[in-house]
């Protein structure tokens, strides 16, 4: 009987359709011959650092740290990245790949529209097709992102069938791979689904917390005690964290989004509420009913709103490596706005899940601690969705 | 012998598939029954899942409307452990793997054969994590029915040597629904199946028409059928019992001389 491959503890696995296996099989072996391929890693880099704008800053945020009155606050600005968030990373990663392998065409899922905004980029940039699934809610919510990836030379479907949201939008990218493998690439946004993306998606995301190593020892001489970052399928989480889970004395902390509680239905903290299972092609945590059906979501945050989290943050839990808390949307509004009116700086609402829990633990610490929240992206797309949170009536 | 074996030892096997509940499970139970006085050889029954990532929407919508009517998996055990009574046509289930490892994978495949279940079709679960589910259903002499894909290539004879009742040809790429061409060669697949395993096998995914299931039979063992079936339950409603008895029996008639 062959072996299971790309687990993490119990979690991670290959839970997919007999039709794509042979397509998972073919990514594994170019991306083991590629991530040790010099002349990829290189061409790589020079995409990070001349088209993405990396290294990104490691800021200190004095101002809110002063007012916190606690532990030194830095923030990790994936935010200035070229398409406002984390997500380019990991897209360009991806395109890449794809392109060695001679794919020609890119399908990706989107919640909010950054992972969609950021493929669209890279196809664009690298001239390939590209086809964006979105949940129809979702298009509706972020009509801005679907013009913009519109604008990219992309087509966006709107995805109707379940809750209309972001899992809807995976089934159907599934599905629209199942159907056309031998040209496509489906570039999945997050560190989920079956091997090999979560490990693909967390090499390219990895960037982020070898930066922050680097610039930390470079400012403060020293690892932080602390590093936060928000959590929905994991990925701009898990590349804050990848590079510290050896260093054991340094707290890893996801920021889940409780939405309106978690002793609510409406919520999407996975990790807080949910329990074990099997879909989108992994084993992890999902918020489900008793019978094993995937539970409508909900939280303020689109990007935030997935029902499961991916096999790696499932395990980094389970062995007592990584913390992680809850966050409702009260709280990531207020810091949303805190950050705005403090440090002058607009975070995405999902970013906004990490800062709030940072405002709550700060206080609490010595002054001689230090922690890193990563602001994933820029809040930009959420300030039309957050002045009607507000009450004021606005639309983009 | 299995008693899925016994479905393929009456000619060419017609293979129809329901997903239970859909309106609800009285209807459902009229159609497995019309089903089986119609010719069906083996039947297979849907256990809904929230988000099936194989179905086309033909499908995906009686999974909607069978959850929409309540329908839970206790119920669906229940039912087919009363129908067990009238209908001796073998069956399997057909589902998620959620569904099945959330119940709790040893008690769901216990039940199943408690109930008079004779296999499972899981469709996200490729050759790679059968370990996990194949062992149980060993142990309570459930047949576990492997998929194979148009892109299988190299895989198709390993697959086909762990096959337990039948493999499951899938015919084309895509999800399953009404195709009104399939282009694949399926026989150059059922040849490479056949090398390496004497257990049947039975080719589905977009098959409709009577004409389409002569063509596919020369070649397999048997043909399944589900989303022009479902199309029918969702047309007829409460009222779908007769008319998918009569389509049974024509799909059946068109490959019973092979």
């Amino acid at each position: 009987m062959i072996k299971s491959k790309g687990r993490f503890g119990v979690h991670g696995g290959q839970y997919i359709p007999e039709t794509l296996m042979n397509a998972v099989i073919e990514l594994e072996s170019a991306y083991n011959f590629y991530k040790n391929d010099p002349a990829f890693n290189k061409e790589l880099e020079t995409l990070f650092n001349e088209y993405a704008g990396r290294p990104s800053l490691l800021y200190y945020a004095e101002k809110m740290t002063k007012d916190l009155g606690g532990a030194k606050i830095y923030l990790k600005r994936e935010d200035l990245n070229h398409t406002g968030a984390h997500k380019i990373n990991n897209v360009l990663g991806q395109a890449l790949l794809a392109k060695k392998m001679g794919k020609t065409r890119l399908i990706a899922e989107t919640g909010a529209g950054q992972h969609g905004v950021a493929t669209a980029t890279a196809a664009a940039l690298m001239g390939m097709e590209c086809v964006v699934f979105m949940g129809e809610e979702d298009t509706k919510r972020q009509a801005l992102n679907v013009y913009k990836m519109r604008l990219l030379g992309a087509e966006v479907v709107p995805v109707k069938s379940g809750t209309a949201t972001l899992k809807d939008a995976v089934s159907e990218a599934m599905r629209e791979w199942t159907s056309r493998i031998s040209d496509t690439h489906y570039c999945l946004g997050s560190v989920m689904g079956p091997h090999p993306f979560p490990t693909i998606v967390r090499d390219f995301q990895a960037v982020i917390s070898k930066e922050i190593k680097e610039q930390m020892l470079k400012k403060e001489g020293r690892l932080p005690d602390a590093v936060l970052a928000c959590v929905g399928g994991g990925s701009n989480a898990i590349g804050s964290f990848y590079h510290f889970i050896n260093d054991k004395e340094v707290r890893l902390i996801g920021c889940e989004a409780a939405g309106r509680g978690i002793d609510t239905f409406e919520t999407a903290a996975t990790i807080n509420t949910g329990r074990l299972g099997i879909f989108h092609g992994m084993k992890s945590y999902f918020c489900q009913d008793k019978y094993g059906q995937i539970a409508p979501v909900y939280s303020i945050s689109a990007g935030l709103d997935y029902p499961g989290v991916g096999p790696e943050h499932a395990y980094l839990y389970d062995i007592g490596r990584a913390e992680y808390v809850a966050i409702t949307d009260d709280e990531a509004v207020n810091a949303f706005e805190y950050l705005s009116k403090t440090e002058g700086i607009i975070p995405a609402i999902e970013s906004a899940h990490a800062l709030a829990y940072a405002m709550k633990t700060a206080p609490q610490m010595d002054e001689e601690k230090i922690i890193v929240v990563t602001l994933s992206g820029r809040g930009d797309k959420d300030c039309a969705a957050i002045a009607r949170y507000r009450g004021e009536d606005i639309y983009e | 012998m299995s008693n899925i074996a016994r479905a393929f030892e009456n000619g060419k096997a017609f293979i129809p598939f329901i997903t239970c509940g859909d309106p609800d499970l009285e209807t459902t139970a009229e159609i497995v029954k019309a089903m089986s006085e119609n010719g069906a050889d083996l039947i297979e029954l849907g256990i809904p899942f929230s988000d099936p990532t194989a179905e086309g929407p033909v499908i995906q919508e009686a999974n909607i409307r069978a959850l929409a009517g309540g329908v839970t998996t206790d119920k669906i055990f229940e039912f087919v452990r009363k129908l067990r009574n009238e209908v001796k046509t073998p069956m399997v289930f057909m589902t998620y793997a959620n569904v099945v490892f959330s119940y709790g994978s040893e008690k769901f495949i216990s039940t199943c054969a408690d109930i008079g279940i004779d296999g499972l079709i899981l469709p996200d679960i490729p050759l790679e994590e059968r370990g996990e589910f194949a062992p149980i259903c060993k142990k309570y002499g459930l047949d576990l029915i492997p998929l194979v894909a148009p892109t299988s290539a190299d895989r198709i004879a390993m697959i086909a040597k762990e096959s337990d009742g039948f493999t499951y040809v899938v015919s084309s790429l895509g999800v399953t629904g009404v195709r009104s061409e399939i282009t694949t060669d399926i026989g150059a697949m059922v040849r490479i199946i056949r090398e390496n395993t004497r257990k049947p096998c039975a080719v589905g995914f977009g098959i409709s028409t009577p004409q389409q299931a002569r063509d596919m039979a020369q070649c397999a063992d048997g043909v399944i059928v589900g989303s022009a079936i479902v199309k029918l339950a969702a047309q007829f409603g409460k009222d779908a019992a007769k008319p998918i008895g009569e389509y049974v029996r024509s799909m059946k008639q068109a490959i019973a001389d092979l």
